[in-house]
């Protein structure tokens, strides 16, 4: 306590970013990236396989929005701290990766769920009888009317789920997953404080990044489809009655 | 906190889920972390609103604030809260400042959206009728624009207070997250499944009885509303 300076904390944590040894092997930044990358990744694709058939055939019905909401809650009032750590206490699960993917995957469903139920439902009805009145049956008219139109919003969705993801990921290293949240994890235990702030500029840093490519990448599918959709002009994800929580991150 | 360690509650391999054994012979630590769950939580989201409101209407008076206020605050919450609690930690140390200023942080970004979404959505009829009546800036605010956009305010102090919950176990990582010390200890634990189970559900427990308060909290607040919230 106290025993931080400001002058002292920043050319120490330079140091030890530019410390070579520190930019190698299986300890090394590159390598923790990777494992928080890949742990992120698999976790957001599972959470898209089992979130989007459901939530696109509901949106497509137009029933079960409440049952969603439901979810939505009580989805952001489980801590996920507490779901890695029972996952990792299981004989089946135990410390690693898995725990990590497995409670992150739970924990990106209600927001891809919900995203893309709004994002269904609220596809202008006149279109959808103007495509019925075409000849299309469900399927024609999931794929090629309701699906396109939808895809701004639920494409936001996915977007808001990755980057809790990717800021959730870093609780890895407290069950041996490592990720970038190993540095913080280490140099918390050993007061390494150098250790410790060089790993929370990597994390913050990598999270600020991708958040804002996302952003980036959305205002160019938005552009693209927002002429279509006849709406998306709107940089923020489109927001359910009630504000979507970007819940735990 | 002094919290007994595993104990004579367990005795060999055994490790269960849950034991009402260990919940009855653990009901002071429960309580204790109950307390401090409680205490951090209220301090966070309370100095959360009190921040908001100023930057709130600091947003609305000068439009040009309203993009790089509500772009600071997003900043920050893509910064993972264990990120934020552990790089305070070697500043405060074991003090209560060092969760609640984090929390008090994430949970701004949702009260200040809120705050601006509901204020934005009081009809310009209202305002101007107020206006013609001869209504000051001040007295136009908390009389009308205020009252009108409570619904939306609550609701963002709902979504901040349930996740506030949920991201306080975070703060076990330096031994002061209420439910989340004790996830932490039984994780450590040779023997603590029990313990981590107990705690996570208190936690989620706690949260859903908070969600329930301030949703009849809201419905008591604003009555006028409640037909609106029903059907939406």
């Amino acid at each position: 306590m106290g025993a931080v300076q400001d002058g002292v904390v920043v050319t120490g944590v330079v140091q030890w970013l530019t410390d070579p040894s520190h930019w190698s092997g299986d300890d090394g930044i590159p390598h923790r990236v990777v494992e928080h990358l890949v742990i992120s990744g698999w976790a957001v694709l599972i959470a898209m396989v089992l979130a989007l058939p459901p939530a696109i055939w509901l949106g497509h019905l137009g029933r079960g929005g409440s049952l969603l909401a439901a979810i939505g809650s009580v989805g952001r009032a489980i801590p996920t701290y507490a779901v890695i750590v029972t996952l990792a206490l299981t004989d089946q699960v135990g410390v690693g990766a898995e725990a990590v993917v497995l409670a992150l995957a739970l924990f990106a469903l209600p927001p891809i769920l919900v995203n893309t139920y709004v994002a269904m439902s609220e596809v202008d009805p006149d279109v959808k009888d103007a495509a019925r009145g075409m000849g299309m049956n469900a399927w024609q008219l999931v794929r090629r009317v309701e699906l396109p139109l939808a895809f701004p919003l639920m494409f936001a969705g996915i977007t808001t789920a990755t980057v809790q993801v990717v800021a959730t990921a870093t609780f890895g290293a407290l069950v041996g997953a490592g990720t970038l949240g190993q540095y913080i994890y280490l140099g918390y235990n050993n007061q390494d404080y150098d250790q410790l702030y060089a790993g929370v500029v990597l994390v913050a840093l990598l999270c600020i990044i991708l958040e804002r490519l996302f952003a980036l990448f959305r205002r160019l599918v938005t552009r693209r489809m927002g002429a279509v959709a006849g709406r998306g002009s709107d940089d923020r994800p489109a927001l359910p009655a009630e504000p979507l929580p970007v819940s735990a991150p | 906190m002094g919290l007994p360690r595993w104990d004579e509650t367990f005795v060999g391999p055994p490790n269960p889920w849950f034991s009402w054994r260990w919940v009855s012979r653990h009901t002071d630590v429960l309580r204790q972390a109950a307390v401090e769950h409680i205490t951090l939580t209220a301090a966070s989201v309370a100095l959360a609103i009190v921040v908001a409101f100023p930057l709130a209407l600091l947003a609305r008076r000068v439009r040009r604030l309203e993009g790089p206020i509500l772009a600071v605050a997003a900043t920050v919450y893509t910064i993972p809260a264990l990120a934020l609690i552990a790089s305070l930690y070697p500043v405060f140390g074991l003090r209560p400042l060092t969760v609640i200023l984090p929390l008090a942080l994430y949970a701004l970004l949702v009260i200040i959206r809120n705050l601006l979404v509901g204020l934005d959505g009081v009809p310009p009829d209202v305002v101007d009728a107020a206006k013609g009546m001869g209504f000051s800036r001040r007295r136009l605010l908390w009389r009308v624009e205020m009252p009108l956009a409570l619904p939306a305010i609550l609701a963002g102090v709902r979504v901040a207070t349930v996740s506030t919950i949920g991201l306080l176990t975070i703060g076990g990582f330096v031994g002061m997250g209420g439910f989340g010390t004790l996830i932490n200890e039984g994780f450590q634990a040779a023997v603590g499944r029990a313990e981590v189970v107990t705690a996570s559900l208190c936690c989620l427990l706690l949260a859903l009885v908070a969600d329930l308060m301030l949703v009849t909290l809201q419905r008591f607040l604003t009555p006028w509303a409640r037909s609106r919230t029903a059907s939406s």
